[in-house]
C-alpha cells in the first residue's frame, strides 16, 4: 500500500463512506497495528473515540477512595514546574498543576485545561502552520477559588521566557509569541511553519502556575516566592504539606473541574531510599500502592510478583540504549582538538568495519540475560510512537559473518589475533558510565569482538562525570574521546523532532560550542541534514512520519549508530490499583483518573 | 579558665577558615554540576543550562565564589540550595529534629548498654559474663550498620511483618497512638545504630575500668572495708570515665550530622540523607553548610571534652 492509497482511504473515512473500524481492519490486513491506524486517522483530523487513549474511569462519585500512597526512590525538592530539574520534580509539581494538554501513552494529546485539542478541522491549527489557537476550558478554578483564565496562560509564557527568572522551561517559550484572543482563548504564534506545535503549554513543561500568586515574583526574586513550596494549582488534589527531599501530601480538591474525580481522599508521595526496597514495599508488604521507576533486575521483580500482591507495569517510550562508533579520530589532535570533525576515524571510516561491529553484539543475550522485560532488543533508533517506527531495519548477530566481511575487506589477523590493515589495528576503547548492566553489556560485546579479531578495551566512567557538562573533564560523553561509547538517550515528547536533531551536522558537539552540541556521536550526512530540514517545514503528518522513518534508516544503516535495546519505563503497583501511565508524560500526568478496584 | 577558653576559641577561627577553604576547593574541583539531569534532556537547549549556571554564579572563578560564600556566611546568610531554591538553614532546620531524635536516642541506647555491661565485665574479668559480652561486642562492631539494617528489615518487616521499614514523618494518629507508631518505625534504626555504637563503647568502658580497678587507691578502699558497689561507683567509675567522656563528647557532632547510610536505608529524612542527596546532585551550598556546621560542632565538642576532663580530674589544669 502506498501513500496515495492510504490517503484515499483516510478520505473515505472522513466522508463517512468507510467506518473507523473498517479502516483499522484494513490497515491490520496490510500489517499496520491498530494504534498506528488510529493515529493516522487522528492526525488527519478524525478524532478517535474519546476513551481510546485513556482507560475508562469507573467510579461514579468523588472521593471515598481512602489514601493513595506513592513511593519514589528519588525525592522531589521543589514544586515549581518552571524550576524543577528532573523527572521527580516535574512529577511532584504535576500533582498540583495542570497543563493545557498531556500526552497519552499512544502518542496522542489528551485535553486537560484545554476545551479541545486544536486541529485543522476545528480551526485550532492555521493551515500555514504558523499558529495554534487553544480554547480553554471554562469554569476551572484554582485551589484558592480564583478563576483560571487566558491571563494565567499568558503570564506563564512571560514568566518562563524572562531570563531573570532563569526558568528551566525557557527553551519552550522564548521563541514563540503568545496572544490573548479572549478570556478563554489564546493563540501561540511561531516564527516559521511549525509542524510540531504541541510544546508550549503541553505536558510537564506546560504546567500552568497562577498569575495572581506569582506576579510579584516574576523576576530575579522568583525563587523567593512562597508558592514555590506551597503550590496552588487547578488539579484534582490540593496541597497539604511538603518537606523537600522527603514527603509530599495532598488531599482531594472538592471543586475539581471534572465530574466524579478524584477517587482518593488523600495522597502521599514519599521519596528517598533505593529501588529494590521500594519494589518490596509495594509488591511484598503492600505498604505502598505504587513505586516509580523500578531500576531493578528483572529476576528480582519476577520473584516479587510471585507474591501475588502487586504487578510490574511496563510502558514503552522512546528511550534507547545504543552504541556510537566515533566517525572522528579521538586519539589525534587536529587544530588542538581531539575527536575533531576535521579528522576521520582510521578504522571506522571503512563501512565494512562498522558493519562487522553491528553484527557482533548479541541483542538477544542482552534482552534475555541482562535487561529482561526492561530492555527489548531493537534494530531501530527511533522506536516510538508506532507511526514513526521504521519497518525496514533488521538486526543480526553473527560472528562468522563479521569474520567473512572483515576478511573480504582485507583486514588480516596479526600474530596476536587482532586484525590490522595498513598499520591500523582493530583495537578500540569502548566507554560507558558505571552501571551494572552496562558493564555486563561491555563484556558480552568484548567477547564476541575477540572472536572476530577485534580487541575492545573497556572503560567505565562514574555517571556523575560521564554525564556532566564539565568542560574541563576529558571523560564526559559529550567529548567522546573514545572509539565507541554507549548510553541511553531519552525521548521526552511523542514527537521525534527534538529527538532526531541529535544527528544533524550543525549540532555537532565540538570545542567551538564547548561540547554542548546535541550531536554527540558527530554523525554527519548531507542527505540526513536535507531530510531533517524538510521535516521541519512539512505540515502533512503522513509525509512527515515518512521523513523521520527515512532519517532513522540513514543513521542505523550507516552503522555509526548501533541500537541495542529499548528502555521502557518500569514501575510497580498493587494489583487493584487502576492507574493511567504514559510513556510521553510524567507518572502523575493524569492522577485525577487513578482509582482502586474493590 | 576564661583565659583558656578565649585562647581556645581564637585558635578555632583559623582552623575553621582552613576547613572551609579545603571543603570549598574540593567541592569546586569535583566534577559535575547541579544541572546534570538537564544535560541529558533534549527538550532543554544547552544555552538555557549555561544561563542557569551563570545565574547561580557557577562560572565565576573559585576564589570569587569562596569569597562571596564566606562574606554571606559571616552575615549569617547560609545561601540558597541550588536544587530546591530555598534557604539552606530552613532545609537543615526541617531535618534536624528527626536526626536528633533518632541519632540521639541511639546514642543513649548505646550508653545504656556500654556503661553497665562494660563496668560489670571489668569487675569480673574473664568470667563467663565478660567472655560473652566481649564476643557480642566484637560481633556488634564488626558488622557494618548497612548490613544489620538490611538484616533487621528482612526479618522484622518482610518475614514477620511487624515493623514498617519506610519512615513516615506524617503519622496521622494522635496521642499515644502517635507515640506507638513513631516507636514502631524508629526502633529498627535506633537499635542498628545504638547496638553498633554500644558495642564499640563497651570495649572502651571495659578497658578503662580495668585500668583503674588495679590501682592502689581501689585496693586501699577495699582495705578500708567499703562495700564493693560503693567502690565501683565512687572510686572506679568516676576515674574510668575520663577517656570515655572524650569519646562520647566527640561522638556528639554525629547527632547533628546524622547517620548517612542508615538514614538512606530506612528513608529517614535526616541530615545524613540530606547530605547524601546534595552530594549526589552537586548542591554546593547545602553540602558546605552541613559539613561546615559539622566542623564547628567537632571543634566545639573537643573543647567541651577538655573542660569536662578538668571537672572529672582536678589534677588537670588549664593554662
Amino acid at each position: 500500500m502506498n501513500e496515495d492509497d492510504l490517503r484515499q482511504m483516510i478520505g473515505r473515512v472522513q466522508r463517512g463512506s468507510l467506518s473507523r473500524r473498517g479502516f483499522v481492519k484494513r490497515m491490520a490486513a496490510v500489517g499496520l497495528t491498530a494504534p498506528m491506524a488510529t493515529q493516522l486517522l487522528a492526525l488527519s483530523g478524525i478524532s478517535p473515540a474519546s476513551a481510546q487513549s485513556v482507560p475508562t474511569y469507573a467510579p461514579s462519585r468523588r472521593g471515598g477512595g481512602g489514601a493513595l500512597k506513592i513511593l519514589y526512590w528519588q525525592a522531589s525538592t521543589l514544586l515549581n514546574p518552571h524550576f524543577g530539574s528532573g523527572t521527580t520534580n516535574a512529577d511532584a509539581s504535576r500533582v498540583f498543576y495542570e497543563p493545557l494538554a498531556g500526552w497519552a501513552t499512544d502518542g496522542t494529546l489528551h485535553p486537560i485545561l484545554a476545551a479541545e485539542i486544536p486541529s485543522t478541522d476545528n480551526g485550532g491549527l492555521s493551515p500555514d502552520g504558523r499558529s495554534v489557537t487553544w480554547k480553554l476550558k471554562r469554569g476551572v478554578k484554582w485551589h484558592d477559588g480564583q478563576d483560571f483564565s487566558a491571563d494565567d496562560v499568558i503570564f506563564n509564557w512571560e514568566y518562563a521566557k524572562n531570563p531573570a527568572v532563569a526558568a528551566v522551561s525557557s527553551g519552550s517559550y522564548r521563541d514563540v509569541n503568545v496572544v490573548k484572543v479572549d478570556d478563554h482563548t489564546v493563540r501561540v504564534e511561531f516564527n516559521q511553519p511549525t509542524p510540531f506545535w504541541a510544546d508550549a503549554f503541553v505536558a510537564a513543561i506546560g504546567q500552568l502556575i497562577p498569575k495572581h500568586l506569582f506576579k510579584d515574583y516574576a523576576g530575579a526574586n522568583a525563587r523567593d516566592a512562597p508558592t514555590n513550596l506551597r503550590p496552588v494549582g487547578t488539579s484534582a488534589y490540593k496541597f497539604v504539606s511538603f518537606a523537600p527531599g522527603d514527603n509530599l501530601r495532598a488531599e482531594l480538591n472538592p471543586n475539581y473541574h471534572l465530574d466524579n474525580r478524584p477517587y482518593f481522599d488523600t495522597l502521599e508521595i514519599k521519596g528517598g531510599g533505593d529501588a529494590v526496597s521500594a519494589a518490596r514495599a509495594v509488591m511484598q508488604t503492600a505498604d505502598f500502592d505504587y513505586a516509580w521507576n523500578m531500576q531493578v533486575e528483572d529476576e528480582i521483580l519476577k520473584r516479587l510478583e510471585a507474591n501475588g500482591r502487586g504487578k510490574v507495569n511496563i510502558v514503552e517510550g522512546g528511550s534507547i540504549e545504543f552504541v556510537q562508533l566515533n566517525p572522528t579520530d579521538p586519539h589525534r589532535e587536529v587544530e588542538g582538538e581531539r575527536a575533531s570533525i576535521k579528522s576521520e576515524h582510521p578504522a571506522f571510516r571503512d563501512p565494512k568495519v562498522r558493519e562487522a561491529m553491528a553484527l557482533l553484539i548479541d541483542r538477544n543475550a542482552l534482552e534475555q540475560f541482562i535487561y529482561g522485560r526492561g530492555g527489548p532488543a531493537t534494530a531501530n533508533f527511533l522506536n516510538n510512537p508506532p507511526r514513526f517506527t521504521s519497518p525496514n531495519m533488521r538486526w543480526e548477530f553473527s560472528i562468522a559473518k563479521a569474520n567473512e566481511i572483515l576478511d573480504a575487506a582485507g583486514w588480516v589477523r596479526g600474530r596476536d589475533g587482532i586484525r590490522a590493515k595498513d598499520g591500523v589495528r582493530l583495537r578500540f576503547i569502548y566507554q560507558t558510565s558505571v552501571n551494572a548492566p552496562r558493564q555486563r553489556t561491555q563484556a558480552v560485546y568484548k567477547q564476541a569482538a575477540q572472536r572476530a579479531g577485534i580487541d575492545l578495551e573497556l572503560k567505565s566512567v562514574t555517571a556523575s562525570v560521564f554525564f556532566s557538562s564539565d568542560v574541563a573533564n576529558p571523560d564526559t560523553y559529550t567529548k567522546f574521546f573514545a572509539d565507541m561509547q554507549m548510553y541511553t538517550t531519552t525521548m521526552p515528547q511523542a514527537d521525534p523532532e527534538r529527538f532526531m536533531n541529535q544527528y544533524v551536522s550543525w549540532e555537532v558537539s565540538s570545542k567551538a560550542n564547548n561540547w554542548q552540541g546535541r550531536n554527540i556521536s558527530r554523525f554527519r550526512s548531507e542527505e540526513y541534514d536535507r531530510i531533517f530540514r524538510e521535516s521541519q517545514g512539512e505540515l502533512d503528518p503522513v509525509k512527515r512520519a515518512a521523513l523521520f522513518i527515512r532519517m532513522n534508516d540513514i543513521v542505523v544503516s550507516s552503522n555509526h549508530i548501533i541500537p541495542l535495546v529499548k528502555r521502557p519505563t518500569v514501575s510497580a503497583s498493587l494489583n487493584n490499583l487502576r492507574h493511567v501511565l504514559s510513556a510521553w508524560d510524567g507518572t502523575t500526568w493524569l492522577l485525577s483518573d487513578w482509582w482502586r478496584e474493590t | 579558665m576564661t583565659n583558656y577558653l578565649a585562647r581556645r576559641l581564637l585558635i578555632a577561627i583559623p582552623s575553621l577558615l582552613g576547613i572551609s577553604v579545603i571543603l570549598f576547593t574540593i567541592l569546586a574541583l569535583a566534577p559535575g554540576d547541579p544541572f546534570e539531569e538537564l544535560a541529558t534532556n533534549p527538550a532543554i537547549p544547552p544555552d538555557v543550562r549555561a544561563h542557569l549556571r551563570a545565574s547561580l554564579g557557577l562560572d565565576d572563578p573559585i576564589h570569587l565564589r569562596y569569597w562571596s560564600w564566606l562574606t554571606a556566611m559571616l552575615r549569617g546568610e547560609w545561601g540558597y540550595s541550588f536544587i530546591s531554591r530555598i534557604p539552606v538553614d530552613q532545609l537543615i532546620l526541617q531535618r534536624l529534629p528527626t536526626t536528633i531524635a533518632v541519632i540521639g536516642l541511639a546514642q543513649i541506647v548505646a550508653l545504656c548498654i556500654a556503661l553497665p555491661v562494660g563496668v560489670y565485665a571489668a569487675t569480673r574479668p574473664y568470667s563467663v559474663f565478660d567472655q560473652v559480652a566481649n564476643t557480642l561486642a566484637f560481633i556488634g562492631f564488626s558488622l557494618p550498620t548497612f548490613f544489620t539494617g538490611l538484616l533487621l528489615i528482612l526479618l522484622f518487616s518482610i518475614h514477620l511483618d511487624w515493623l514498617p521499614f519506610v519512615f513516615r514523618t506524617d503519622i496521622e494518629a494522635t496521642g499515644w497512638r502517635w507515640w506507638w507508631e513513631m516507636l514502631r518505625q524508629t526502633i529498627m534504626p535506633i537499635m542498628v545504630l545504638g547496638l553498633f555504637q554500644g558495642a564499640a563503647w563497651t570495649r572502651y568502658v571495659r578497658a578503662a575500668t580495668l585500668d583503674v580497678i588495679r590501682l592502689d587507691h581501689v585496693t586501699t578502699a577495699r582495705a578500708k572495708g567499703l562495700p564493693e558497689s560503693r567502690i565501683t561507683i565512687l572510686h572506679v567509675v568516676r576515674n574510668a570515665m575520663i577517656p570515655v567522656v572524650t569519646l562520647v563528647a566527640l561522638q556528639m557532632p554525629a547527632v547533628f550530622g546524622g547517620a548517612i547510610v542508615t538514614e538512606q536505608i530506612f528513608r529517614i529524612p535526616g541530615i545524613g540523607s540530606l547530605l547524601v542527596t546534595s552530594i549526589l546532585s552537586n548542591d554546593t551550598p547545602v553540602i558546605m553548610a552541613v559539613t561546615f556546621v559539622f566542623a564547628i560542632l567537632v571543634i566545639f565538642f573537643n573543647l567541651v571534652a577538655d573542660i569536662l576532663y578538668g571537672w572529672l580530674d582536678p589534677r588537670i589544669s588549664y593554662r
